[in-house]
């Protein structure tokens, strides 16, 4: 096992060599060294007991091909697209009524219109539904292009997909919860839409609508899977992803050449 | 592996491999006894909260919807020239989001071609277009039902005359309360291009030709009850 190489520390970190006549172990003198020295330990604290350091070392300062550019950084802006999604739904929850008989429309015009922020918290998750999806789909195509999806990366770019699919299901099942004209008759289409599958179709939308017509538990039920059935399996799965992208390494972009390296171009030993 | 149990070196015998406190015949060794009992005893407690959970977000395919024969009114409110609209409740305790619409007009034998019986004396159409579930509107002056959602139009008995629904608009059965005197609807039936009766379907599902093979009757079919 080779050893990991050090975090490359800025300048202003990287601790000043020993003036000769000084001590060896300079005391903390102002508040500021005290307080740094506070935080140290604290985090040599958890580290002695856990060793997270290496794993996030291994995760943060891991090696990358000549050539990336702001493409690469797409992923990431999808992931903090859906983490922007997360905090924004938890504090939505605080004010939602998934109640069908007309308290679910309510709670949204109370937490639109009178609650503080409301308006704008809203606004962060619902355009920040398309953000995500119009993110997710130029990652998947800067992926594409670039040939990032062969071997031996194939994995993450099924549990990509994987990703694809369960946030189009979150599109799916949020579009139901402003329960007004727009989101019931666009459900109801919906559903009937997966009801056309053949042999399963049936029993794919009566589970979906929580029985034969759309009824005073369909609300809840999409509430619970877009709350947290989908939420937690995307959170998963993009764990998985990220530690695939962190173990396998990233691609270099199609038009940078391999180095040349003599030892390896020798045809006969 | 198949000589592995031959003479000598490991018998499948406990008592061949001088295991202490083995029993003649024995083959399974505590550890493989012990293992195989905390995998299953692992396996038994998560199947004792998953299979519950399952069961009961999958219950609701099996449920019957509890159907009532509603009042719409006496025969006078409807004529066989055109259709009177009524607000239906399929859905009970979920408020307006459980109501729909029937177009209701009374039976004419000059254009009502299928077989007369005691449930459809009154022609009660749902208003859902069968492409996919959008409320579809009567247009009394061209006598078409037209979809709002993907162009669907029917004519004056629900056929499909354009656009893309699979199959004529669903019914209800009516009938005629001597007691109340008033009509009276029952539960949704679905039709295929003959106007045979089939139990209701879903929005999208064809009852001609395959259609009728590939998307299997539902558990949950409102059944009608005689009184």
């Amino acid at each position: 096992m080779p050893k990991l190489p050090s975090p490359p520390l800025p300048k202003a970190l990287r601790p000043a060599p020993r003036r000769p006549g000084e001590p060896d172990e300079k005391q903390a003198t102002t508040p500021i060294e005290v307080a740094a020295d506070a935080g140290i330990s604290v985090v040599d604290w958890i580290d002695e007991r856990t060793s997270l350091s290496g794993g996030i070392r291994w995760m943060m300062f891991r090696k990358v091909p000549r050539g990336i550019n702001w493409f690469y950084t797409l992923g990431s802006a999808t992931m903090f697209a859906f983490l922007n999604q997360a905090v924004t739904g938890v504090f939505l929850a605080m004010y939602y009524r998934p109640d069908a008989a007309g308290g679910a429309y309510e709670s949204v015009r109370y937490l639109t219109d009178q609650a503080f922020l409301g308006q704008l918290v809203r606004a962060m998750h619902k355009w920040g539904a398309s953000v995500m999806i119009i993110l997710i789909f130029m990652h998947m195509a800067r992926v594409f292009f670039f040939g990032a999806y062969k071997y031996p990366r194939e994995l993450t770019w099924i549990i990509g997909v994987v990703l694809l699919i369960l946030t189009m299901a979150m599109g799916f099942t949020g579009y139901l919860l402003p329960f007004d004209q727009r989101s019931y008759w666009a459900t109801i289409v919906g559903v009937n839409i997966n009801g056309t599958g053949p042999f399963l179709g049936p029993y794919l939308s009566d589970f979906l609508r929580a029985g034969p017509e759309f009824g005073a538990t369909t609300l809840s039920r999409f509430y619970a899977i877009h709350m947290m059935l989908i939420p937690g399996l995307i959170a998963a799965l993009i764990g998985a992803h990220l530690y695939l992208v962190s173990k396998l390494g990233i691609s270099a972009p199609p038009w940078i050449k391999a180095q040349e390296e003599p030892e390896l171009r020798q045809t006969t030993l | 592996m198949a000589d592995r149990h031959k003479e000598g070196s490991k018998s499948k015998y406990t008592l061949d491999r001088q295991m202490p406190g083995a029993f003649e015949g024995e083959t399974v060794t505590r550890r493989r006894f012990m293992t195989g009992v905390t995998h299953g005893a692992g396996a038994v407690a998560a199947m004792a909260f998953t299979l519950p959970a399952l069961g009961f977000a999958i219950g609701p395919l099996f449920s019957r919807l509890p159907w009532s024969w509603q009042p719409i009114g006496p025969p006078e409110d409807f004529t066989d020239t055109t259709y009177t609209t009524k607000v239906i409740q399929i859905v009970q305790g979920i408020g307006e989001a459980g109501n729909s619409i029937a177009y209701v007009r009374k039976r004419d034998p000059a254009i009502d071609t299928e077989p007369l019986d005691q449930y459809n004396h009154w022609v009660a159409l749902s208003s859902r277009c069968m492409h996919l579930g959008c409320p579809v509107r009567f247009v009394a002056a061209a006598e078409r039902f037209i979809c709002p959602c993907h162009g669907g139009v029917y004519d004056f008995r629900g056929m499909v005359v354009g656009g893309p629904p699979v199959r004529p608009l669903d019914r209800f059965y009516t009938r005629y309360n001597t007691s109340t005197g008033l009509v009276e609807l029952g539960p949704r039936y679905s039709v295929n291009s003959e106007l045979q009766r089939f139990s209701p379907r879903d929005p999208g599902q064809p009852l001609d030709g395959i259609g009728q093979y590939l998307y299997p009757p539902r558990f949950d079919t409102a059944s009608l009850t005689s009184r």
